[in-house]
């Protein structure tokens, strides 16, 4: 109001003006946003003391004073006064790799390099070759499983094709009878061509086994006992497998717990209510000693797969929840369109309602796998070597007695740089899923 | 049904064979008897208007003509297909029958080429290409052709609802049912609707709206239906319903709405 517009304009007529002129300044910026009030003055000033006397030593002890070489712990502290990394650089393939034997080493490598292909692919929309990788995407945990723990390759790939063939076949049935019908006559032919045939009922005679797969050896990779796995590569491990199987399970344990079959709908409940009811330690301890006596006697069952199962099904319960509250989100004049165009149950779910209820979870869905991720340093109490467990072990070494604060630190930067990039990518998708404003 | 003389309107149209109908109908929402003793006929080419003061049942009803809400008792026959508890019956019905909404319910994270040629793709299994040709057509109808690759979210109300009308339409439905398709909508904005709506009557559309515009009830309807409490209190050509009402109830209701 202070100045008076000199030319009146008709309407539809006035030009479209620039913005006022913002104040710009590195001075202006400090009064408006440092020293703008008494208090923020005062708030300031802390703020910068506090810095001032952390930041230097903190940096002083981690770079400017610390030791990058030495064989032991007095060396050192010959060098300088602060860290002492030299510890870490000596144990950096044991907290990588565990105790996975050196000579096999590149396996592991191998199927982090596919890891990363497969995120890489996955993850970026416009990723050139993207719909190979996502082909390799559905293969990655076969090959991945394959390669760390080794074994009979030829095996792997013929089950694999099979699974793929019947695939093939049951998805172009139309009546449920004859998709069940195709995957049994897949799975006998292959038990009784490939997997050691088939002892016809009440009697000793055995048939088929028709090819032994087990002369084939061309593709075989020494096996790998998974006690041996251990550090960062475990932490993968664990984490990838509850992330990947645990957003699909806690995505239909969501759906169930809304069906309107009581059946269904109670099975959910009581999972989720139960699974979320139970520390995730004392699962773990299930899944290490109890689970033994479950099981019909004889029967060994890797601890690691354990480990695997009891996290992901802890990880499914809350994402259950999580999706619950995204599904509850998203208006039920939604389902009502989708109904009313005649779209049935799992195509309205499929392409109208999870999309939203995903997107609109997002943030929630990222905290959960973080959580899941951290978590997986719990197994620590069942034995396995998580790189806080090999980091224990480390210290326990005369040579490096008391270097605690490296150890834990070097662990929490991995970590804060697995999480840290996992909460970028979810604030990354939430804006390219926001279709609502855009211009 | 064939009988001619069944097959004309109140306003003197020729009109087809009898697509829907509604016998005897109940409905309950738990112990609240919301729709009582419902019939209804409706011919092909038909078009009918339903009003009446809100919560009287009129939004229930046609909710009820594609199963979007469950009826407890009588029958409803739309396109010689009953409506029972069958999953299969109902998907026939609902393949048949487009819908408008009050609040458009257009999918927000699809964009409005998408959100019409989801159904034709899904449901009636069309090849993209050719679900796109339709789709582009009815956006052409609706007059919006040039917004196909945006989001709903940027469009204005009005624009939104004729994306939900093209939407409907891209399934080549029979019947149409409007619920209150301009009541959300800005002033300046129910004309273009209407407008649209005018058009797809002028063209044959079997139409049910549920709406107060009672001008759009004068020039399009063939028949004005008057709800009350759940009951169809009376039903007749939009002539005489507007100047020479039968029951009170309406009478009551014509004064009040067109009072100002």
């Amino acid at each position: 109001m202070s100045e008076s517009t000199q030319t009146k304009y008709e309407p539809g007529q006035h030009p479209s003006l620039p913005p006022p002129f913002k104040t710009r300044g590195v001075a202006l910026w400090l009064k408006e946003n440092l020293f703008s009030t008494p208090t923020n003055v005062v708030l300031s000033l802390l703020a910068i003391y506090f810095l001032y006397k952390v930041v230097p030593g903190v940096l002083e002890w981690s770079l400017f004073d610390a030791a990058f070489t030495g064989n032991d712990r007095n060396e050192c502290r010959a060098q300088a006064g602060g860290a002492c990394w030299a510890f870490i650089g000596e144990r950096l393939q044991l907290f990588t790799y565990g105790f996975y034997p050196e000579a096999e080493r590149w396996r592991v490598n191998l199927s982090f390099v596919l890891l990363v292909v497969c995120s890489v692919g996955l993850l970026w929309e416009n990723c050139p070759g993207r719909k190979w990788i996502i082909a390799l995407s559905v293969v990655f945990p076969f090959a991945a499983a394959f390669l760390l723990v080794g074994g009979n390759g030829v095996k792997l790939f013929v089950a694999l094709a099979c699974v793929a063939v019947a695939l093939a076949l049951m998805f172009r049935g139309s009546s449920t009878t004859f998709v069940i019908v195709i995957g049994a006559v897949c799975a006998f032919l292959a038990k009784f061509i490939f997997f050691g045939g088939i002892t016809l009922p009440f009697t000793d005679i055995h048939v088929g086994g028709i090819i032994d797969l087990d002369d084939y050896t061309f593709l075989n990779l020494p096996e790998v006992s998974t006690d041996l796995f251990g550090g960062f590569m475990l932490t993968l491990i664990i984490g990838v497998t509850g992330i990947v199987f645990s957003l699909p399970l806690g995505i239909l344990l969501a759906l169930g717990r809304q069906s309107n079959l009581p059946i269904v709908k109670y099975a959910c409940v009581v999972f989720i209510e139960f699974i979320r009811g139970v520390p995730l330690i004392t699962l773990l301890f299930v899944a290490s000693t109890m689970l033994s006596y479950f099981l019909p006697p004889g029967t060994t069952f890797n601890l690691l797969i354990r480990v695997l199962i009891m996290v992901t099904l802890f990880a499914s319960a809350y994402m259950a929840e999580v999706v619950r509250g995204g599904l509850q989100a998203v208006h039920k004049g939604q389902t009502e369109a989708a109904d009313a165009l005649g779209l049935k149950y799992w195509p309205s779910m499929r392409l109208i309602v999870l999309p939203q209820a995903l997107k609109i979870s997002i943030p929630a869905i990222v905290n959960t796998f973080i959580g899941l991720y951290k978590d997986s340093t719990l197994v620590i109490v069942i034995g396995l070597l998580d790189p806080l467990g090999i980091g224990r072990a480390s210290l326990a070494d005369t040579k490096w007695n008391g270097l605690t604060n490296e150890v834990y630190l070097f662990v929490a930067i991995f970590f804060f740089i697995s999480c840290y990039a996992m909460a970028r990518y979810s604030l990354y998708l939430e804006n390219k899923l926001h279709t609502g404003h855009k211009r | 049904m064939n009988d001619s003389t069944n097959n004309v309107s109140a306003t003197g149209r020729a009109l087809g064979e009898s697509t829907i109908q509604i016998r005897n109908m109940h409905k309950w929402y738990g112990e609240f008897h919301v729709l009582r003793d419902i019939n209804l006929d409706v011919k092909s080419g038909e078009r009918i208007v339903v009003c009446g003061p809100s919560g009287s049942g009129k939004s229930t009803m046609i909710r009820c003509i594609n199963r979007l809400e469950e009826h407890q008792q009588g029958d409803i026959i739309v396109d010689n297909v009953e409506l029972t508890n069958d999953l299969k019956n109902i998907e026939a019905v609902r393949r048949e029958v487009g819908m408008v909404f009050q609040h458009f319910n257009l999918f927000p994270h699809l964009t409005v080429l998408e959100n019409c040629t989801l159904a034709p793709i899904w449901v009636r299994k069309q090849p993209k290409a050719e679900a796109e040709a339709i789709a582009m057509k009815y956006l052409e109808r609706v007059k919006i052709p040039d917004q196909a690759l945006k989001y709903p979210g940027q469009l204005s109300g009005g624009q939104q609802q004729r994306v939900a009308i093209a939407r409907s339409l891209c399934m080549s439905p029979k019947v149409m049912l409007f619920d209150e398709p301009t009541s959300a909508l800005d002033p300046e904005m129910i004309k273009e609707v209407l407008d649209v709506m005018i058009e797809l009557a002028e063209e044959g559309m079997t139409m049910i709206c549920v709406t107060h515009e009672m001008g759009f009830a004068k020039t399009v309807a063939d028949r004005v239906i008057f709800m009350d409490e759940g009951q169809i209190i009376e039903e007749n050509e939009p002539d005489q319903f507007f100047n020479n009402p039968q029951s009170e109830r309406t009478q009551l209701f014509l004064s009040q709405i067109l009072a100002h």
